[in-house]
């Protein structure tokens, strides 16, 4: 039989049984559109995230005191103290890689204005800190090294700082609050960041220069961490093994010794979220998988009865003249044209749905062109590899036993 | 005139294996058939008559003997090549019509031109409008086969068996499921093609009906026990027209009666 009176009869077939096509292709089409909605759900999550840590710098390098083992008992981070102020002066003088860099301190308290009060967490660092951190100023100004060099009390906060302390007849600059009983003048107001990766309010703080939060609100010479800024993405590791040495000779530790610090870059982070979110996505794509499994299974299962009940159809194409071939292609190219039809119904359902998902529930979805191309791949496949066993059994019937079925 | 020999049957046997038991569907058959015979193959339930009809449309093998179509040895084919066989020399008409439901009554017709490479799309509509006229359902050819009465699907049918020019058409009890009259209307269709020349095998239970045929065959127990030329022969044109004749005759009675009362 010509290939094209083939297909012919094989849509013929499909036609004349419209209600049955369908309810075949359903299961086609729910994995199919399940595969597309999920897949778009999990890589938009994994670009979102991407993107958040982006936005929390790809340049920025920290450097954090190692946890230590004093005399077999393992140290917290907050316990070990290990990096002063004059690391900060040595790397500058001796990293050619660094952009920026700058001193990170943190305390939390309450902060109160007139009759509110707040309970947030104040930054310190110097006049790089906003630069490296990603953080811009909306209005007022960044303190300068004059301030940080006197200790000046003066600071900026961020939109929720404000928003909990300040009316909106209220300007915020010019103010005066107190963080930790001790009178802070504000001179200026973040712009607004959102939550980070970890749903932490990047907006709730105060920055103030390091000098101020280390000799008034902790009262400590050792500082929370070093940020740092590369020139670029690409020099994040170059610049990283430049500042270890660095850090090893600021510390002076000898050969045999380990770092007394941590260098972490946020290229880790993103592989970390970057494995996270690709498991993530192995399972969405399982759970999918498995329901387009589950509708060839469907496709399997209703060509057989099909193929049962038209069993005289198939007898009497055997008696004109139909050889075993023709009707095994017939069948086989049925299931075929039911899944990929039910595919391309899939994949439009798929985006329907993913874009519903993206309005209601807010998530970021993100439909690649492989997700579709694979679906329709998986879909032919599916057609042929569970086409194969009814069709097989439609061709080997006898044609007069099959005429004589009732 | 020596008319050109279409089927030669050798001393053929057909058996069936039920378990242990062997069924001798046919015993020693032979049997020859000429180009624009009509035959009536008759007989009781069980004598044959099928397994006969299987055999000489291929679709089916003897256990032994030979079978020979149209001067082709069809015992050493292969399945394909009898499936060509049965998509270029023979046509079948059934019982139960079998014809595809929801579908034309020109796309069952040319159904078994699909199955034919070497006919075009235009040439397989031309034939399958032809076949239709030539059993009077040219205005039918869009309708769906399952909105169509009995005698007319059965009529789509035979347009069907004619489709592929054919060296015999075979028809099992083709007016087993109809009544006298459309019976005889298909009987009459089957003598207006046999007058066209072409050869006709037919399996019936109802005298009747064999009186049509040219050439009656009758079997028993797979055995031939009979094979003559009908004297006689019926025009079913005319026996229709009397069945029509009589049954105005008898409406006519009864509103003759419907008008006394
Ligand atoms: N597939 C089969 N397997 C076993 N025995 C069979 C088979 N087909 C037919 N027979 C037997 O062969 C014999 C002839 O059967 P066949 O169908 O040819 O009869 P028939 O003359 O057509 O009868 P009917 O008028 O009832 O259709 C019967 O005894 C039947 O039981
Ligand atoms: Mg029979």
């Amino acid at each position: 039989m010509k290939i094209q009176n083939l297909i012919k009869v094989a849509i013929a077939a499909i036609r004349r049984n419209k209600t049955r096509s369908f309810l075949t292709m359903l299961g086609i089409i729910i994995g199919v559109a399940s595969v597309i909605a999920m897949l778009a759900i999990g890589e938009g999550s994994n670009a979102s995230i991407q993107e958040q840590i982006s936005s929390m710098g790809t340049n920025l390098i920290n450097v954090m005191p190692a946890s230590r083992n004093r005399g077999g008992v393992q140290q917290g981070r907050s316990m070990s103290q290990t990096l002063v102020v004059s690391d900060i002066e040595y790397l500058r003088n001796n990293s050619d890689l660094v952009k920026a860099i700058s001193p990170e301190v943190q305390s939390s308290g309450q902060v109160i204005f007139g009759s509110s009060n707040w309970p947030t967490q104040m930054y310190g660092g110097n006049e790089e800190y906003t630069y490296i951190k990603k953080y811009e100023v909306a209005s007022g100004r960044i303190f300068n090294s004059q301030e940080i060099k006197s200790s000046a009390k003066v600071c900026l906060l961020g939109q929720t700082v404000v928003d909990n302390l300040f009316g909106d007849d209220v300007d915020p600059i010019g103010q005066s609050i107190r963080f930790d009983k001790i009178p802070f003048k504000v001179i200026g107001i973040l712009e607004e960041k959102g939550d980070n990766t970890f749903g932490q309010d990047q907006d709730d703080i105060i920055l103030a220069p390091y000098t101020t939060v280390m000799k008034r609100i902790t009262r400590q010479i050792y500082l929370r961490s070093i940020v740092i800024s590369a020139y670029s993405e690409d020099q994040i590791s170059q610049t990283s093994t430049q500042i270890e040495a660095g850090m090893r000779l600021a510390h002076k530790l000898k050969d045999t010794e380990e770092n007394d610090f941590e260098i972490r870059t946020q290229d880790e982070l993103i592989s970390t979220f970057g494995s996270i979110s690709e498991m993530m996505l192995v399972l969405l794509g399982s759970i999918a998988a498995i329901s387009l499994i589950v509708g060839g299974i469907g496709i399997m299962n209703i060509m057989y009865v099909s193929v049962t009940e038209r069993t005289r159809e198939i007898g009497l194409r055997l008696a004109i003249g139909g050889k075993g071939k023709d009707i095994l292609l017939q069948f086989l190219l049925e299931a075929v044209l039911l899944s990929v039809i039910g595919g391309i119904v899939g994949v439009v359902l798929g985006i329907i749905t993913s874009n519903t998902v993206e309005n209601i529930m807010g998530w970021p979805v993100l439909i690649t062109s492989d997700a579709i191309l694979i679906s329709f791949l998986f879909c032919s496949f599916i057609g042929v590899f569970f086409g194969w066993y009814p069709a097989r059994k439609a061709s080997a019937l006898d044609p007069i036993e099959a005429l004589r079925h009732e | 005139m020596k008319l050109k020999k279409i089927i030669d049957l050798n001393n053929l046997n057909k058996n069936y294996f039920v378990g242990a038991e062997i069924v001798k569907a046919l015993r020693e058959l032979n049997l020859s058939v000429e180009a624009g015979e009509f035959i009536a193959i008759m007989g009781a339930s069980g004598s044959g008559k099928s397994t006969l009809l299987n055999i000489l449309g291929c679709l089916d093998k003897p256990t032994s003997g030979d079978y020979w179509l149209d001067g082709k040895n069809v015992n050493a084919m292969t399945k394909n090549q009898l499936a060509s066989i049965r998509n270029t020399k023979i046509g079948f008409v059934f019982q139960s019509y079998n014809l595809l439901p929801r579908t034309t009554a020109l796309e069952n017709v040319e159904l078994p031109l699909l199955y034919n490479s070497s006919i075009s799309n235009r040439l397989r509509r031309e034939k399958a409008e032809h076949a239709l006229e030539a059993v009077g359902l040219v205005d039918r050819m869009k309708h769906l086969s399952n909105q169509m009465s009995g005698g007319q699907q059965q009529r789509v049918a035979i347009a069907r068996s004619l489709v592929n020019d054919p060296v015999i058409i075979l028809a099992d009890e083709a007016t087993g499921n109809l009544d006298t009259k459309t019976s005889y209307e298909i009987m009459s269709l089957f003598q207006e093609l046999n007058e066209k020349g072409i050869t006709i095998g037919f399996v019936t239970h109802e005298p009747d009906i064999a009186t049509f045929t040219k050439r009656n065959i009758v079997f028993r127990d797979g055995r031939l026990i009979k094979d003559f030329t009908v004297e006689n022969r019926l025009s079913a044109q005319i026996a229709l027209k009397e069945l029509k004749d009589e049954e105005a005759f008898l409406e006519e009675q009864e509103n003759l009666n419907l008008a006394y009362i």
